[in-house]
């Protein structure tokens, strides 16, 4: 097994104030995400998954504990490059992340800050834009774009970097329908095609059904952890951690408390709709 | 009030030969023809001046029309020297009336003020018509490059420009939004006098301010994500080059601006 690309032990989070008290936000988390993964952090509001992919590229510091981006501590201050030219970040808001008045200027922008030169960042943009399906946009004015075009725009900025890993800070919450679509295509393409590690923090269950692993997060705490159709075989479970699972779930074990015999992983609505297909053939066959 | 129609800079996009010309040229070239027109000095250095921008605005195909919207702000200021300089330069009186008298000199000193004011506003315009906001502020930054040495932070306040630049439409976007929340429950931005309505934009500023600020520390955490640290070690994609035509236009302004300067000096 290869060398985790994120690595955190008994990380422990407090924001200091200036009483001195402060509630933890995150409490003794030891996660490991492995390269070429797809891993979606789930929970409410306040339940620490933003606070901890800010530990994944250094923005935030652990007060206790350690986090390694690729073997690297991420309160090594030397290597702080080296650990945010791995992981990137994409964040919630579209206009507050994109710098530059041109769409491939804002994308040439991270590897310009590498020193990478002009020639090789001229490819890296153009690839990167081709990558999100952005290229035909490369001299637009970012401020006149959609918002999951503009989140396309941003996705494409950190990949330019040519990162092992991106973070989604819940890139999806502020999106339409159409937008989140676009923005989660993308992400699996880039996971697919490149291998590259994604970390998928959200509140949407259909977005994090699509993950490989599941994380739920509640109170600072990693609560469950696993394959999504594992984790949301546990309805009462997630339901009492103020935590709904997807409406095909939902749907399954409803009929199941009902005496139906149906399976409950089914994740999205194709497989629903097979098991449901099944189920009334079935029916229909034995009653006939 | 239809915020999102103000027009961002002055750009109109082309690709004349003014167009292409790198922007420090233009840069120098504008710098050049403005030292020109003070040097000035009679009819023919004028004439030569203006035939040098109506030849550059020719070749730009900026319209003429666009050209002259632009002066209307200056109108007044316009006036007002033409008129000063007609009653208050000394010379041969043409006309007398009351305490005020008009000068043969006045009134060819006031036609060549107005003159050179106009050149000057048209010739710093064609530089905005033909450049983009962007182009000009890297312009900018290399042409000012040499004063790094002296420690101005030249890389930092062209960085805080273009993202000014960037964040205009967002912000009149905002405040868009703003506007009609507040109308929504009943805010009166149009109607009273000046200190009313100066009142009333403050639930419009407080929250616009606030969400700036939000803005800013957002778009920072991005950047710092984005390995952003300074201009130190930076690179750019899109790097300026002189071109043979750059070093012709420099080379074309500077031989006017001597011209016109020499020319002057022996007061034609």
């Amino acid at each position: 097994m290869s060398e985790a690309i994120i690595k955190t032990e008994q990380l422990l989070f407090r924001y200091t104030t200036e009483e001195g008290v402060a509630p933890t936000v995150l409490d003794g988390i030891d996660l490991e995400i492995e390269p070429g993964s797809f891993v979606a952090v789930l929970g409410h509001n306040g339940s620490g998954k933003s606070t901890l992919a800010k530990h994944f590229n250094a923005i935030l510091l652990p007060t206790g504990g350690k986090v390694w981006v690729s073997g690297l501590d991420t309160a090594d201050e030397d290597r702080l490059l080296d650990i945010r030219r791995q992981v990137g970040m994409v964040f919630q808001n579209p206009d507050n992340q994109i710098v530059a008045s041109v769409v491939e200027e804002d994308v040439a922008f991270g590897p310009e800050n590498l020193g990478v030169p002009s020639r090789e960042i001229r490819q890296r943009v153009d690839a990167a834009l081709q990558t999100v399906g952005m290229a035909e946009f490369a001299r637009h004015a970012p401020h006149l774009l959609s918002g999951g075009q503009k989140q396309r725009v941003a996705i494409a900025g950190v990949i330019a970097m040519e990162p092992a890993c991106i973070v989604l800070d819940e890139a999806t919450a502020m999106l339409d329908p159409v937008g989140r679509r676009e923005v989660l295509s993308t992400v699996k393409k880039l996971n697919r095609e490149k291998g590259i590690t994604v970390v998928l923090i959200t509140h949407h269950m259909d977005e994090a059904a699509q993950a490989d692993r599941l994380i739920v997060m509640h109170d600072g705490h990693i609560v469950r952890d696993g394959a999504p159709a594992q984790v949301f075989q546990d309805v009462e479970g997630l339901r009492s951690l103020g935590l709904e699972v997807p409406e095909t779930v939902s749907l399954m074990y409803e009929l199941r408390k009902a005496g139906v015999d149906v399976p409950l992983d089914t994740l999205d609505v194709d497989s629903c709709a097979a098991a449901l297909f099944s189920l009334l053939t079935q029916g229909k066959e034995s009653g006939m | 009030m239809a915020l999102k129609d103000i027009t961002l800079g002055q750009f109109f996009p082309g690709s004349s030969l003014i167009h292409r010309l790198d922007p420090r040229a233009k840069l120098i070239g504008l710098i050049a023809y403005i030292v020109a027109l003070f040097l000035a000095n009679g009819w023919l250095t004028y004439l030569i001046a203006f035939l040098t921008l109506a030849l550059v605005v020719a070749v730009s195909t900026v319209k003429l029309k666009a050209l002259l919207r632009g002066m209307k702000p200056v109108l007044f200021l316009l006036v007002f020297t033409a008129v000063l300089n007609m009653f208050y330069t000394p010379g041969t009186p043409l006309a007398k009336f009351w305490i005020f008298t008009i000068t043969y000199e006045g009134i060819v000193h006031a036609f060549f003020m107005v003159i050179r004011i106009l050149m000057l506003i048209s010739a710093t315009f064609l530089l905005t018509y033909t450049t983009s906001p962007l182009a000009l502020t890297d312009g900018l930054e290399s042409l000012l490059g040499p004063l790094k040495k002296v420690r101005v932070p030249v890389h930092e306040l062209s960085m805080i420009m273009s993202i000014a630049l960037r964040f205009i439409p967002t912000l009149i976007e905002e405040t868009d939004k703003i506007m009609s929340a507040q109308r929504a429950r009943g805010a009166d931005f149009d109607t009273g006098n000046l200190i009313q309505k100066a009142k009333a934009l403050i639930p419009l500023l407080v929250p616009l301010f606030i969400s700036a600020f939000r803005r800013a520390d957002e778009l920072a955490t991005a950047m710092e994500c984005r390995c952003y640290h300074g201009g130190e070690g930076r690179t750019r994609m899109k790097q300026l080059h002189y071109k043979p035509g750059d070093g012709l236009f420099i080379f074309a302004a500077l031989a006017i601006c001597v011209g016109i300067g020499v020319l002057g000096r022996f007061g034609w």
